[in-house]
């Protein structure tokens, strides 16, 4: 069983600089400060265009600290492959290749390709980070963007089709280790990220990344807009080791409570949800309600075999 | 055959080494100032490594794990993130003008 | 040592040879026996490589690109829709100045859907910044592929050697085959001046805006166009490298010595036909058939094609009467590429001249369109004519059209 980590055992060092260009708020900076610490420095990230990109810093000044290879949209799972080819054949040992792409570049355009590396068991940490849109090209509707959000090409009903479980399509593949996480949960994330680097072939990583511009609030509300995803049960923290699903943390807490807080909270927070009605949020609450009424009996069955 | 060195292909090339302020002094983005109270904040308070919940959650990794923690205002953006977050309500947001020196 | 085989297993014999560190392969007729003899060669351990199965090209150029950047010498190939799914990641490939080598085993592209030869596919990445060599049969596929990886890890460009598929992808012809300790002194192991490497951290390729900005040390750096201006340049000092790799192949098999272009019977012509690949040979029985008739004709065959030789190439061809180009490709609402490239070189070199040679252009064999002696016989009768050609335009062989 893996130390859960407190804030004070993570490790000081910083491998991103202050001064870029996330804007304020931007709960990918939180994810990517933690989860670099958690990789350490003997890392090779690939990055495909998004908010990354540009956080990562414009050309000649780069705010990481380790090195990146920036790649065309679809190609960060085939990357990832050719810079681990690329050491295998040099015999280079001990260093973590990660794919770290948005939602847009794994769920849509990047899918092939990731699932073509989760084919091949690849020995890389992919991680997707999930703002729900494509935000770094002005908030357009991707796969992952929920029913009802108002986005820049999805301006008035908001989007009619519902969200993509990648997490579930990639664990479908029969990978070792799929884990979700949420920015608002960094410890949660650092202990998944070094839960994940123990395991073979593609790692996958899944966060959930609230974005103060394009899911509209005030930045200060970043990491609580994303606690109250998981609190409402519609983020789930969990991990799927070798097939067996689990909750973590925050979620792990509600099936032990019994009591989410209502979803209705976490749609009236942000201002891209104003088109979705009262009757929407109620039938979502009932199938949340639903789907939780049977993590909680199977809480039971955990603890049986526990 | 002319061989060419590191320095002779990284100007062929977008290559970027790592250094703060890719936005320039991201400082003045901000409206409103984080101002930490150390008779409130935790580690101040004990003197002594703790909490440290502001330094965990700031996306710009802007304040140092320190006692007193410290806030670097040549970068904060003023997310207001460690104000909202502070279990101690340390971290108060002010506005930033009032800081300008006339 | 000599062997009697095809043109894909000579390529590949090309890449064991070169030591590729990485193998990206994706399946696309008639590539296909390149890949399969590689994936042979390395899972019998007879070459040392990582072979990568991707899921599409444009993976495979994604392997290939990622694998380099890390360190790597790296290999890949394609034909027709392939190549067009991979040219996003061609142009990246270019832009990134990796020393890259690719098989194109030519062929045509869709719609409508062909598997057979013609030139369409590479003509259609002639400008990428990649550099072309088109050979004309196996002995010149293998060494051409060896001469590729020196050229490329010596300018620094990204390579892509071009042959015609089926006619010389699956045909059986004998080649020698160069012994692994001369090729091992002749390209010695990828050494890049950069990889990526948690030593010596360094973010590639990211956005570079419109103009120059310090640097971390305060000092002025290349912005976008800079660094595609040194693409050029580079591609520019690939001709004369070209001429050096080839040297120094010659010195060490005996072979080479026509690294740009490759003339039959052309001392003494007055017209030269000029094309890309197997057509220049297919030419010479048909310029020997002229020559019986008294028709003082000869073949010129480009090898090089970008970076395109220009003065070299008017050099050579300014002096003849007329030219005959015969092309698998064209740039579509216009004319063959070659027939542009060649007519330009030469409207430079012949601004003061008071004559210059014409320039006819016929397009052939696209889809594979089978092409006969007899209808290159008859074109090249009509076109070698003292008083040039009737009208300019662009002129197609092997038509058939119905009703």
């Amino acid at each position: 069983m893996q130390v859960k980590t407190n804030i004070l055992s993570l490790p000081e060092e910083e491998l991103v600089y202050p001064g870029n260009r996330a804007c304020a708020g931007c709960a990918l900076g939180i994810a990517y400060r933690i989860g670099l610490k958690a990789l350490g420095p003997d890392t090779i990230i690939v990055v495909p265009p998004s908010c990354l990109t540009v956080l990562q810093g414009l050309y000649p000044v780069a705010a990481t600290r380790i090195p990146s290879l920036n790649v065309t949209f679809a190609s960060t799972a085939a990357a990832a492959t050719g810079v681990l080819a690329a050491l295998k054949a040099q015999g280079k040992k001990g260093v973590n290749v990660v794919g770290w792409a948005g939602d847009g570049g794994t769920a849509d355009i990047g899918l092939q390709s990731l699932s073509g590396a989760c084919e091949r068991g690849d020995d890389f940490l992919y991680v997707c980070y999930d703002n729900e849109a494509y935000m770094n090209t002005g908030v357009q509707r991707s796969g992952t963007t929920p029913k009802g959000a108002i986005t820049a090409n999805t301006p008035y009903k908001g989007k009619l089709q519902q969200k993509k479980d990648v997490s579930a399509i990639i664990a479908a593949h029969g990978i070792e280790y799929v884990g979700t996480t949420s920015a608002a949960y960094p410890l949660d994330l650092y202990d998944k990220f070094r839960k994940a680097l123990t395991f073979g072939g593609v790692k996958y990583i899944h966060i959930h990344i609230p974005c103060p511009p394009g899911w509209g609030f005030a930045p200060q509300y970043a990491v609580k807009v994303g606690k109250l995803a998981v609190e409402t049960g519609l983020f789930e923290l969990s991990e799927i080791e070798h097939g067996r699903l689990r909750h973590t943390g925050a979620s792990r807490k509600l099936m032990e409570k019994r009591k989410l807080l209502p979803v209705r909270e976490y749609f009236r927070s942000q201002s891209r949800f104003n088109a979705i009605t009262d009757e929407e949020i109620e039938a979502i609450q009932q199938n949340v309600t639903k789907r939780w009424e049977c993590y909680f009996e199977s809480l039971d069955d955990i603890e049986g075999e526990e | 055959m002319k061989k060419k060195n590191e320095g002779d292909y990284c100007k062929r090339i977008s290559f970027s080494e790592a250094g703060p302020g890719d936005a320039g002094r991201t400082g003045s983005w901000r409206v409103l100032r984080p101002v930490m109270d150390p008779q409130t904040c935790t580690p101040a308070k004990r003197n002594a490594p703790s909490c440290y919940i502001c330094w965990l959650y700031c996306p710009d990794g802007v304040i140092s794990r320190t006692v007193p923690p410290k806030i670097d205002y040549q970068y904060c953006k003023g997310c207001g993130i460690c104000a909202q977050e502070c279990p101690t309500k340390a971290i108060v947001m002010v506005e930033e003008s009032s800081f300008i020196k006339e | 040592m000599q062997v009697i085989e095809s043109g894909n297993v000579a390529a590949a014999l090309g890449v064991k040879l070169a030591r590729a560190q990485v193998v990206a392969a994706y399946p696309i007729t008639p590539q296909t026996p390149l890949t399969e003899k590689l994936s042979e060669l390395i899972e019998s351990g007879q070459m040392e490589a990582e072979y990568v199965p991707v899921e599409s090209e444009h993976s495979a150029l994604a392997v290939c690109i990622a694998a380099t950047s890390a360190g790597a010498r790296s290999f890949t190939a394609t034909s027709a829709n392939g190549l067009l799914y991979m040219h996003e990641q061609i142009q990246w490939a270019a832009g990134a100045r990796l020393p890259l080598v690719m098989c194109v085993v030519n062929r045509g592209v869709g719609a409508p859907w062909t598997v057979w030869n013609d030139h369409q596919d590479s003509i259609s990445q002639r400008d990428t910044g990649w550099i072309q060599l088109y050979a004309n049969d196996h002995q010149q596929i293998i060494d051409t592929t060896l001469k590729a990886f020196a050229l490329a890890e010596e300018v620094m460009v990204p390579v892509m050697v071009c042959y015609d598929g089926y006619l010389l992808s699956h045909t059986y012809m004998p080649f020698d085959v160069p012994d692994a300790g001369l090729v091992d002194r002749f390209l010695p192991p990828y050494r890049p001046a950069y990889s990526l490497d948690p030593k010596r951290p360094a973010n590639l390729n990211t956005v570079t805006l419109p103009d120059v900005r310090p640097d971390i040390r305060g000092n002025m750096t290349h912005g976008y166009m800079e660094i595609r201006h040194l693409l050029h340049e580079d591609m520019l000092e690939a001709i004369p490298a070209l001429a050096r790799v080839d040297e120094k192949f010659k010195a060490s098999f005996g072979r080479g010595g026509n690294p740009y272009l490759e003339g039959y019977r052309c001392e003494d012509a007055e017209y030269v036909a000029v094309s890309l690949g197997s057509l220049s040979y297919h030419l010479r029985d048909v310029v020997d058939a002229l020559r019986n008739e008294g028709v003082k004709v000869g073949v010129m065959s480009v090898h090089l094609y970008r970076p395109f030789p220009a003065q070299i190439v008017a050099e050579a061809l300014k002096g003849f009467k007329g030219l005959v180009v015969f092309e698998k490709a064209l740039s579509y609402g216009y004319q063959g590429t070659l027939t542009s490239d060649l007519k330009s070189a030469l409207y430079a070199s012949t601004w003061n001249a008071g004559r210059r040679p014409f320039v006819i252009n016929y397009i052939l064999g696209l889809g594979g369109r089978e092409i006969t002696s007899p209808d290159l016989y008859h074109a090249l009768k009509q076109s070698c004519t003292p008083d040039g050609p009737d009208g300019n335009e662009t002129r197609w062989i092997g038509l058939k059209f119905f009703g």
